[in-house]
């Protein structure tokens, strides 16, 4: 195995109603990815690429993305139809190859383009569940009465998964939704799909990212504290929601076991969570603490979800604190699917 | 829902609506067209023209194309296609011509329709003209242009630089 880290990254502050393109949204975190990395376009051996094209309602759309990199003199690059963090994944299997030294993976969501809710109920089944138009945030709600039932997570935790999350989004200028909230001020809210609340649920947003990856010294010369990959694993639960069980999330705790989570203390753990029990659920799954670590530091996704760049913004984020001596070992993780079908843990470690 | 031979059927059509958004650096190139106005964008970097300005972004530099620039209108045919292939929800009778059109000062080319000419008789290199519909129904598309004809001008050799690195 070749050592590879996470060397540089970008990402653009939330915006609500975009105008710009998808393909303009990309160019300038990619352009400042690659300067924050100290190389050129040319420098870069393989481009990876996460998007949706049932986000922007056009097939094909993410080949337009190609102009936003440049795609002269020839480039090697791929498309994920999914969250930038498989692109990452991606990524991090063609530099084990030896087939290049540097990668750059970038992702790009503009998720209020058209009926979010709607359009991600199209990962659903597409025989027995999409017909029926459950909605995505509907299909959270129903495994969040499962956890509630199940006595796994109390409403008054999930309204402090939100309290904690738009407090520690004060810091970061990425997020959306921040400010200083009470566990009973949220509380007293209404329902708006029982049982969650609107601060349960995410805040869809338009967002761009992108992260440089290198191998071995290549690494070492482009970053002063380079965030290594340690681990990296991703696990699929069933498509059919009735035949798994919804309080807890196997694809996860088995993803964070091949990983190595447990191995050691981990200080940052940014996960990919749309809706406050789902972060319970990863953390216990993943058998983090949060008393020991950092959960979300940066406000994670509830403040802020561009959906297809939300899971590359936890790879942003934690590599940011491990270049910044905030971690000496981070994890990322990244959901998609309903009610966490799919899920990738990634572990980083400093020098 | 229909029952027969003792299958259920239900029939479930997709819906999704969206909000679609050119983008500010395409956007004078459509409003350019509403108003009967040829408008590329030139490269910063690379200073080569597009007409359309694809997604406001020179694929070769990865650069922002800010730069208006009027073209054409006329233009020189760089390839073409005969179309004889009847399909459902043709408009235009056949034989017709589809061709790329490099309208002058630009350095790509963009498709559009050939007519008042006999098909037999479209070349590379021909030199051609748009004619537009009536102002009444001019939009943010090519459309605006029923179709382009010959000029009557000598054959013209193409000088796009978009082939060269």
């Amino acid at each position: 195995m070749r050592d590879v880290a996470i060397v540089a990254t970008a990402q653009r502050p939330s915006q609500i109603g975009t105008q710009l393109t998808s393909v303009e949204l990309i160019l300038p975190v990619v352009a400042e990815a690659v300067k924050n990395a100290g190389i050129q376009r040319q420098d870069v051996g393989f481009w990876c690429h996460g998007s949706c094209d049932y986000m922007s309602g056009q097939p094909f759309s993410f080949v337009a993305a190609v102009d936003a990199i440049g795609a002269w003199p020839p480039i090697v690059e791929s498309h994920v139809e999914g969250d930038g963090a498989l692109a990452l994944y991606e990524a991090w299997v063609k530099l084990q190859t030896g087939e290049c030294d540097i990668a750059v993976v970038f992702a790009n969501g503009k998720t209020t383009s058209g009926p979010i809710d709607r359009i991600l109920t199209l990962q659903a089944d597409p025989y027995f569940v999409t017909p029926l138009w459950p909605g995505f945030d509907a299909m959270a709600a129903l495994q969040a009465r499962a956890c509630l039932d199940a006595g796994v997570v109390t409403e008054e935790q999930m309204a402090e998964v939100a309290v904690r999350s738009r407090r520690d989004a004060k810091s970061n200028a990425v997020a959306h939704l921040k400010g200083d909230y009470t566990v009973d001020e949220l509380l007293s809210g209404p329902y708006t799909t029982a049982p969650l609340r609107a601060h349960d649920c995410s805040v869809p947003v338009d967002g761009a990212n992108a992260v440089v990856l290198a191998a071995d010294d290549v690494a070492r010369r482009l970053a002063k504290r380079p965030a290594w990959i340690r681990g990296i694993d991703h696990r699929i639960d069933t498509q059919r929601l009735g035949a798994r069980s919804l309080t807890t999330s196997d694809s996860t705790r088995i993803a964070a076991e091949k990983a190595g989570v447990g191995r050691d203390k981990v200080d940052v753990a940014e996960i990919y969570a749309p809706y406050t029990h789902q972060e319970l659920l990863l953390r216990s799954a993943m058998g983090l603490d949060a008393t020991t670590t950092a959960i979300n530091p940066s406000g994670g996704a509830l403040v802020a979800n561009p959906a297809m760049a939300a899971g590359l913004a936890r790879f942003v984020e934690a590599a940011e604190a491990v270049f910044a001596g905030r971690a000496d070992r981070a994890v990322a993780h990244s959901t998609s699917g309903p009610c966490l079908q799919q899920n990738l843990v990634c572990v980083m470690e400093g020098d | 829902m229909s029952e027969a031979d003792g299958i259920v059927r239900l029939r479930q059509p997709i819906g999704v609506e969206y909000s679609w958004s050119a983008g500010p650096n395409a956007t004078s190139h459509l409003s350019g067209l509403m108003n009967g106005k040829l408008i590329g964008k030139r490269c910063p970097s690379c200073t080569l023209v597009y007409f359309p300005p694809r997604n406001g972004v020179c694929p070769k530099c990865a650069a922002i194309l800010a730069e208006d620039v009027e073209v054409g209108p006329k233009g020189t045919i760089s390839t073409f296609c005969v179309v004889n292939v009847p399909f459902l929800g043709q408009k235009v009778k056949i034989p017709y011509v589809a061709a790329q059109i490099v309208l002058d000062g630009a350095d790509i080319s963009m498709q559009h329709l050939i007519q008042e000419c006999e098909a037999d008789e479209v070349r590379i290199g021909m030199r051609v003209e748009p004619v537009w519909k009536d102002r009444s129904e001019w939009g943010p598309t090519l459309e605006s242009i029923a179709h382009f004809r010959p000029t009557g001008e000598p054959d013209a050799a193409l000088g796009s630089k978009a082939g060269e690195s």
